[in-house]
């Protein structure tokens, strides 16, 4: 295969990956856009193995190196479970990164690629090494502990060290200061000292910036790292001279960015101040009680609420990461179904940043069959919510809590919440009356209209439906 | 040694309500209690004395017996002169008993040195709501009220077409929308009636909607909410505009309620002898402040009459005309109570005055009059002004997708422009050719991005990002041109590393490449209608 044939198929490649991010802006296009991909994707890596680049002694190794990595990522495909989405999410990142730090030192060591640049091509070219290995350090090393903090192996809590911020800058100043000795280093031995110091000390930020986002904050950085990987992609691409990946790289990248950009205005938070990470540390002292919301909660069982439900005319059920943490939306979607069938008018309400990761309970509700239109978003929902009969809340807690709306000293004040406080009637499956990952109490939980239905989400909605299927 | 409750039968005359029900009989055993009913206490309103002995209470013959036995007595009405002559010293009492209003009773109550929890002066807080039983009674004093109306009523309140012709639905106003209000509008709106609805307090307009009724306002800014979420007396200036929105709604509307109550005052006037006059032959008007004077000037307090072709219906007992459901609620209420003032289970009652809710229920305290009690700490109602004031914290803003969201401000462009230019410049004159050209295609790849991303729907953000994910495995391609260049094998390369290094990556890559396309497939599949 010649060059040119490689660049046309290249170009193609990039045609259907553009379309493969502009099949999914709807649910009826996207199984096509993820094809598209596909067909992208090999496209892309065909070219490459067959062509100039690649010599033929190289191939017995690329197929060795496929089939690994290919059959242990459909084995991870196929197994993993809907609610451990997010976890998946935030490790393939990090192999991303890894591969890009890895490619960057090859590349690196290797004279072959860059002997043939002179003066400002050979900054040009080292920079883009130093760039593309920092952005894959920092990828990596955040992308596992999100996946730690996703799947509760390392504590969901912000950890602030103090002076975090200036713990940053220094670091900031020490990649500085290496990157200038690398790009003046006159060989590669001379250049490998900075270069490993860098990867460790951006190893290390990668960490500390992650370790410091709260829990509530993860859809947040789970994206943000998306952008990242695919920054390191961009950054690979220049080092490599390959327009391929720094359009596929910014292209990633991009979307990451603006996906994180949404989340951030979904919550009315600063993308910097989610960054400079932990949550709830500003604006009074919100895990103190704060007075423990004033008023008297309500108690309520199954049977009281399935007779609420039963006698309502319209129902929304918000569901939080509770329900994915209980495994419970199977049986939710069993309730609304039941609830549907006698004629009740079931929606759910989805806040943009309920569950761990953007769109997360969007993707466990498919799971359990419940169709994708009676999925609302907050800014259809709400307008309609003081025609509601009841609300089911189901393990959701910061995104109901009326604090954002009413309460300007609260930490959360101002992220758009879903109105729940505005319906007839609000039930609320808890575990206890302990705060969401905010750390702040809820005056939903004594509000007036609301009624708490103390359980683990999982028994809760397993009672719930035996006590509607009961009393018929 | 356990306490007894004795419930005695009411003695005022048409009350049917009784102060406990066979359900929380049951209820206050389990907190230790003894209870002892009046033989025929619950007949009125349909409980036997059979079912109250099978839920474990004993039956007392007469009032003597009971109250000569009973350490607490229960009831819904205050005493009458004659029932506090014949208590025995030091006793309990529970029941309504409008302190502010009877101040003979009081000063007979404590010389018996008795203590005494009136039901009306429960605190107005929400730890509070569940014994309050003034709610509780208002709730089904304006659901009876819109009975009464349509019984009195010479139509349909639902608009109908048949075939015998057209029927218009009947209007109905409501005004004072407190709980009895309320009630009333939701009961009025659930048989079919337009519903409008008036309140001094402006906040009680969401909720008026929230019933099912439309909420007409008085063009005059005053701040309505008195003391704990009670409606004070308003200014001349504006009960002049009152007025005139009340006799506009007269003329239009075919049955008007008024719920309108001042604590401690008698009720206001509102519906004057010109505004019955202009309403339709055959109206209704249902006065539930009748017992405090009445809010139209023509009330007789416990009688229907008709005046003008109005009829106008005083009654002061709408609760107990429906006895069975207001007893059940009032007992409940009661047992909150008890459990309040019994927290040990024991069967043995604690009047705490430190308790903010017990201090504000305790008119008498071992005979010396403890009313009226210090101002309660909170209001039920946040002031509105503060409510106003918070509201611009949360800006609302479109979520972006479809458009590209709200524009930025000015000067924002303005800087960004300034810094994209400033670093173009320095590209474009320090950078060779051949950088400047995977450049463009960077820049302009962002931007691709930028613009498809934004017309994701939210609920594919996490396919969205697994796609993503799975496409920046072209990573690969990195990896792949490094495991065997086309060239000679020169001395110093460091053959070995750097086909391990590009091998590791390729397979640490291929994870990502079909894993994240497989999982996203498989995502997608479950996105169905």
């Amino acid at each position: 295969m010649s060059a040119t044939l490689v660049t046309a198929s290249y170009v193609g490649a990039t045609i259907l990956f553009i379309l493969s991010l502009g099949g999914l802006s709807n649910p009826e296009t996207s199984r096509r856009g993820n094809l598209y991909g596909i067909i992208g994707m090999i496209i892309a890596v065909l070219a490459t193995v067959f062509g100039p680049s690649v010599a033929a002694k190289g191939i017995p190794w690329i197929m060795a190196a496929m089939v690994v990595g290919a059959s242990v990522g459909l084995y991870a495909a196929r197994t993993v479970r809907m609610t451990q989405m997010p976890e998946l999410v935030a490790l393939m990142h990090s192999l991303v990164g890894l591969a890009a730090v890895l490619v960057g030192f090859a590349n690196y060591i290797d004279p072959a690629a860059g002997g043939s640049y002179e003066g400002a091509a050979k900054t040009i070219h080292e920079l883009e090494i130093f760039i593309g290995v920092l952005i894959g350090a920092v990828t990596f090393s955040g992308s596992v502990i999100a996946f730690g903090k996703l799947s509760a192996k390392i504590s969901g809590k912000p950890m602030l060290l103090p002076a975090r911020h200036w713990l940053n800058l220094i670091g900031l100043l020490i990649v500085i200061w290496f990157g200038a000795r690398f790009v003046g280093a006159p060989s590669i031995s001379a250049g490998m000292l900075p270069l490993v110091v860098m990867t460790v000390i951006a190893l290390l930020f990668g960490v500390h910036m992650v370790m410091a986002i709260g829990g509530a904050d993860m859809p947040v950085v789970v994206s943000m790292l998306n952008s990242y990987s695919g920054w390191a992609a961009a950054a690979t691409g220049f080092m490599l001279s390959n327009d391929l990946l720094i359009v596929t790289g910014a292209l990633v990248g991009s979307s990451g960015a603006i996906l994180s950009y949404i989340m951030c205005r979904a919550m009315n938070r600063h993308f910097l101040a989610v960054i400079a990470g932990g949550f709830g540390t500003e604006g009074g002292t919100p895990a103190a009680g704060g007075g423990e919301a004033a008023g008297e909660v309500f108690p309520i069982l199954a049977p009281e609420t399935a007779d609420l439900l039963r006698n309502a005319k319209n129902v929304i059920v918000v569901p939080g990461y509770g329900m994915a943490v209980a495994q419970a939306q199977h049986t939710v979607y069993e309730i609304t179904k039941h609830l549907r069938d006698n004629g009740v008018n079931v929606r759910f309400g989805i806040h943009p940043v309920a569950g761990r990761m953007p769109g997360h309970m969007n993707v466990l509700l498919a799971e359990a069959e419940v169709p994708y239109d009676k999925l609302k978003e907050m800014d259809e929902i709400n307008p309609t919510m003081s025609q509601t009969d009841v609300v089911l809340v189901i393990g959701a807690n910061d995104v109901v809590n009326p604090d954002a709306r009413s309460n300007p000293s609260s930490p959360i004040a101002g992220m758009p919440i879903i109105d729940v406080d505005k319906a007839r009637t609000v039930v609320v499956i808890k575990r206890s009356l302990s705060p969401g990952f905010a750390g702040i109490p809820n005056p939903l939980f004594a509000a007036d209209n609301s009624l708490m239905y103390f359980a683990d989400g999982k028994k809760a909605v397993v009672d719930l439906i035996d006590a509607l299927k009961a009393a018929r | 040694m356990p306490q007894v409750i004795g419930v005695p039968r009411e003695t005022a005359a048409g009350e049917k309500r009784v102060a406990t029900v066979p359900e929380v009989v049951e209820k206050l055993i389990k907190l230790g209690f003894e209870v002892v009913v009046e033989s025929g206490a619950g007949e009125a309103s349909n409980f036997s004395d059979e079912t109250y002995r099978a839920a474990g209470a004993r039956i007392a013959s007469n009032a003597e017996a009971l109250w000569a036995e009973a350490g607490i007595v229960f009831k819904v009405r205050a005493p009458s002169p004659d029932e506090v002559t014949r208590m025995p010293e030091g006793r309990t009492l529970v029941s309504f008993i409008w302190p502010a209003q009877n101040p003979a009773l009081m000063q007979q109550l404590a010389a018996k040195r008795a203590t005494v929890l009136a039901m009306d002066s429960v605190p107005r807080i929400s730890r509070a709501q569940k014994l309050d039983a003034l709610s509780s009674m208002a709730n089904i004093a304006g659901y009876r009220a819109v009975i009464e109306a349509a019984h009195h009523f010479g139509r349909f309140f639902t608009g109908q077409i048949t075939a015998a012709g057209k029927v218009p639905p009947a209007k109905v106003f409501v005004i004072g929308a407190g709980v009895a209000g309320l009630a009333a509008i939701g009961a009025a709106s659930g048989l079919g009636a337009i519903v409008r609805a008036n309140d001094t307090r402006p906040e009680v307009g969401d909720q008026v909607v929230s019933m099912g009724g439309e909420f007409v306002t008085v063009n005059y800014e005053e701040e309505g909410a008195g003391v704990g979420g009670y409606a004070k007396v308003m200014s001349e200036a504006f009960q002049k505009a009152q007025r005139e929105v009340f006799a506009k709604q007269a003329k239009e509307v075919d049955i008007i309620i008024t719920t309108a109550l001042i604590p401690g005052k008698p009720a206001p006037k509102l519906i004057t002898a010109d505004m019955v006059q202009s309403m339709k032959p055959g109206s209704v008007i249902v006065d539930m402040a009748a017992e405090q004077g009445g809010n139209c000037e023509l009330t007789e307090p416990g009688q229907v009459v008709v005046r003008h072709g109005v009829t106008i219906i005083g009654y002061t007992d709408l609760p107990s005309r429906l006895a069975k459901q207001s007893s059940t609620l009032y007992a409940t209420n009661l047992f909150r109570l008890s459990e309040e003032l019994c927290k040990g289970k024991d069967g043995v009652i604690d009047v705490n005055m430190e308790d903010e809710v017990i201090r504000g229920t305790t008119v008498i305290k071992d005979g010396a009059v403890t009313w009226p009690p210090p101002a309660p700490k909170l209001s039920a109602v946040p002031p509105a002004a503060k409510a106003a004031a918070a509201r611009p914290v949360a800006a609302p803003k479109g979520h972006g997708h479809g458009g590209s969201g709200a524009p930025m401000p000015a000067r924002t462009i303005a800087i960004f422009l300034v810094v994209g230019a400033l670093l173009f410049w320095f590209i474009g004159a320090h950078a060779p050719s051949a950088f400047l050209a995977h450049f463009t295609v960077f820049v302009l790849a962002c931007f691709v991005g930028y613009m498809v991303i934004w017309n994701v729907t939210p609920a594919l953000h996490t396919p969205l990002m697994s796609v993503t994910n799975a496409i920046s495995s072209i990573i690969a391609i990195g990896a792949l041109v490094q495991v065997a260049p086309p060239i000679a094998a020169a001395a110093e390369r460091p053959e070995a590393w750097i086909l391990g290094l590009a091998v590791l990556s390729i397979a640490l890559v291929a994870i990502n490449m079909f894993g994240g396309f497989a999982v996203t497939q498989r995502m997608l599949e479950m996105f169905r209608k």
